[in-house]
């Protein structure tokens, strides 16, 4: 196997940051899934500071960044291709399965659906307003439990009479679930009710107005969970494929994409391995000129700018860019 | 009197003139900003729509800088607008602030308010004058649509999409500062000048098409909608946007001399939605399916959070979308929202259309 040249995904996110070392065929060599913990700078110099042994001889083709904290990141990482995780997730999904037509996609604060006819997206959906029924949630439900996240589907699927919960909006679902536990329902069965009320949520909501058509992908770090699988499978009536990369898939797309927009940038601008060492510096300020009250963002690297971003103006970035060259 | 009014895209340019020109001392409040926000969602109620928050916030602003009356709006169908200014009267006499309200109903409610307030208003000048001067204003939201139209379209096609804004705001300026009507068309023109020598020769196939449409304060105002056009035109997205000052005074208040209007409306929303339910529900099925006629590229609907018109028009965009083949996007906003969601979502519509576009150029091939 020819692992010297690379493609580097990386998915940063609310609650995981994800990097995937992929081969210029498409194919995954490597994945990395770990906890971002509120600091998306540590968990990518962490990641990269695990590889940098593994993948040091290898020659970097291109890096993709995708997730919400894809700008800075990227900024630091010096990626080709700063995507939004709604295309990455697309596009990784069609690389997995090439005939699918729907992907459910379930992340630590946000859910998404997107719709896929012959291979091109066509539609998609986000949720607005609320964030119930996402990772975060079921995170901190597993937590008042004192269970691990990781063991909720297990349980879930070992429910005989799953009790129902409202799962609009998670406060009300929490108290719900604690009434239903002082009621002296079993753990299980509380558990699988809260994962169908995920999913009745989701189909409400993300999903409302979507035609939800077979073949339906579920990725984000939510697949992992079989209880919420299995009362998708309830809900629509047909099986839900939980590829094999699912925990990673925004940061393959990116991978994939960062090969796709190749012709276009030729060489990477990839800032190699050195960056894990460097001191890395955040400030933002409230730029006062005018009444749009822009927060503007200052990247310091080893005591120099180099980028910044947040001015509807442009006149930040056009310092800074006279500030580094 | 020193008179305030909300704030809705361009529209304080012709008001201020119209005020000015008047006899009364238009007081403009400043652009609505953070504190804007912070205000009017403190003292509204929590279910209000955002441009109820807004526009009280605007209205706070300009009372502490010394305005006496309030010029609003009102309005008699289905949408809450229509008692929008005697409850913000309400929430501001509560808070201790002193001034009166000069409200303009439609002719079709009680015509009695409407009386009571032309005549405060008009009682410095000579109805020729005023015809004078209504003309002015009414010329002003005219070329500044069509000079926003201008820009919309110029902005994707620029070499320095910088320098192109800053021409756009001066070409704001000089209509704002103009007392003569007969100079507008100049101004149109200097700035028609200016951006087509900043135009790239980019090939039409490049830039992707996208209308606007859904209510129309947040269709219009830039700041509460996040620099939607802006943001797009930066994208290289051309903003096509049927709603505008002057085709809203045309609609409802010149209805009887441009029939057109409503008449369109009704023939393209028709098979979708056959009545009427407020606001600009209709109109956005009707503008839907005509982008879905003429082949745009893509549709953004935008919506204040708990906008009824909108969720009615929202539950019937699948249907148009799916006959007309054409990607809808919704995007609900309230003080809540976040411009990263938005931003997500933006570039995630944009790379959707692209890649659809990229794949109907090469099946064409």
């Amino acid at each position: 196997m020819n692992r010297n040249e690379l493609f580097f995904g990386v998915d940063v996110g609310s609650v995981s940051t994800n990097l995937v070392a992929m081969e210029p065929t498409g194919q995954v060599v490597k994945k990395v899934y770990l906890r971002t913990e509120g600091n998306p700078v540590a968990a990518v110099q962490k990641i990269f500071t695990q590889l940098g042994r593994e993948f040091a001889k290898a020659k970097v083709l291109g890096v993709g960044v995708t997730g919400s904290g894809r700008q800075l990141i990227g900024a630091i990482l010096g990626a080709d291709v700063v995507k939004n995780e709604i295309t990455a997730h697309g596009v990784a999904a069609l690389q997995a399965e090439p005939k699918v037509r729907t992907v459910v996609e379930i992340g630590g604060q946000d859910s998404k659906i997107i719709i896929l006819r012959d291979g091109v997206a066509v539609d998609f959906g986000m949720n607005t307003v609320c964030a119930a029924g996402t990772g975060s949630f079921l995170d901190q439900q597993a937590n008042r439990l004192n269970l691990p996240v990781s063991e909720l589907g297990t349980l879930a699927l070992r429910a005989r009479h799953p009790v129902r919960i409202a799962g609009r909006c998670s406060v009300f679902a929490e108290s719900e679930m604690i009434h239903k536990q002082q009621m002296g329902h079993r753990l299980e069965d509380i558990v699988a009710g809260l994962c169908a009320a995920l999913v009745r949520n989701y189909l409400n909501n993300v999903a409302k107005g979507k035609e939800i058509q077979p073949p339906v992908l579920f990725q984000g770090g939510v697949a992992a969970n079989a209880g919420i699988k299995k009362a998708f499978e309830d809900e629509l009536g047909f099986p839900v494929i939980v590829p094999q990369y699912y925990d990673v898939m925004g940061a393959w797309g990116a991978a994939l994409i960062a090969r796709e927009e190749q012709v276009n940038y030729q060489k990477t601008s990839f800032r190699g391995l050195k960056f894990c060492e460097e001191e890395i510096k955040i400030s933002s300020f409230e730029c006062p000129d005018c009444a749009n009250r822009c927060e503007v963002i200052t990247v310091m690297v080893a005591g120099a700018k180099i980028s910044g971003w947040g001015d509807r103006c442009g006149k930040w970035q056009r310092i800074n860019t006279e500030a580094t060259g | 009197m020193r008179l305030t009014f909300p704030h809705m895209g361009l529209l304080s340019i012709p008001v201020e003139t119209l005020i000015n020109g008047l006899g009364h001392e238009a007081v403009v409040a400043p652009p609505t900003n953070k504190r804007t926000f912070e205000l009017g969602a403190q003292f509204s109620p929590e279910a209000a729509c955002l441009p109820f928050k807004v526009n009280l916030g605007n209205f706070i602003e300009a009372l502490e800088q010394g305005a006496e009356g309030i010029l609003a709006a009102g309005g008699t169908g289905p949408c809450r607008f229509g008692y929008y200014a005697q409850i913000q009267q309400q929430i501001l006499h509560d808070l201790g602030y002193k001034f009166q309200l000069l409200l303009l109903d439609p002719p079709k409610g009680r015509t009695r308010e409407l009386y009571r307030a032309l005549k405060i208003l008009l009682k410095y000048r000579r109805p020729d004058q005023v015809v004078r001067l209504v003309n002015l204003a009414w010329r002003k939201a005219q070329w500044l649509d069509r000079g926003n139209k201008l820009f919309r379209y110029f902005l994707p096609r620029s070499k320095d999409q910088g320098a192109a804004g800053r021409c756009y705001e001066e070409f704001l300026a000089k209509v704002r500062r103009e007392p003569l009507s007969g100079q507008l068309p100049l101004h149109y023109r200097d700035l028609s000048t200016k951006l087509e020598t900043l135009a790239t020769g980019s090939s039409a196939e490049t830039i992707l098409r996208v209308k606007i449409i859904g209510e129309i304060y947040m269709v219009l105002e830039p700041r509460v909608n996040f620099h939607l056009e802006t943001v797009l035109g930066r994208m290289g997205v051309e903003v096509v946007r049927p709603l505008s000052i002057s085709q809203w005074v045309e609609e409802h208040l010149l209805g009887v001399f441009f029939p057109g209007h409503k008449q369109r409306t009704i023939l393209l929303s028709e098979p979708f939605l056959p009545s009427f339910v407020g606001g600009h529900g209709r109109e956005t099925i009707a503008e839907l399916v005509d982008a879905g006629v003429n082949r745009l590229d893509g549709v953004i609907q935008v919506l204040p959070f708990t906008c009824m018109p909108e969720i009615v028009a929202q539950s019937i965009t699948p249907e148009v979308s799916k006959v007309y083949g054409i990607p809808v996007l919704t995007l609900v906003i309230d003080e809540h929202s976040g411009e990263v969601g938005m931003m997500t979502r933006l570039e995630a519509f944009v790379d959707l259309m692209r890649r659809k576009k990229a794949m109907m150029r090469e099946v064409s091939n």
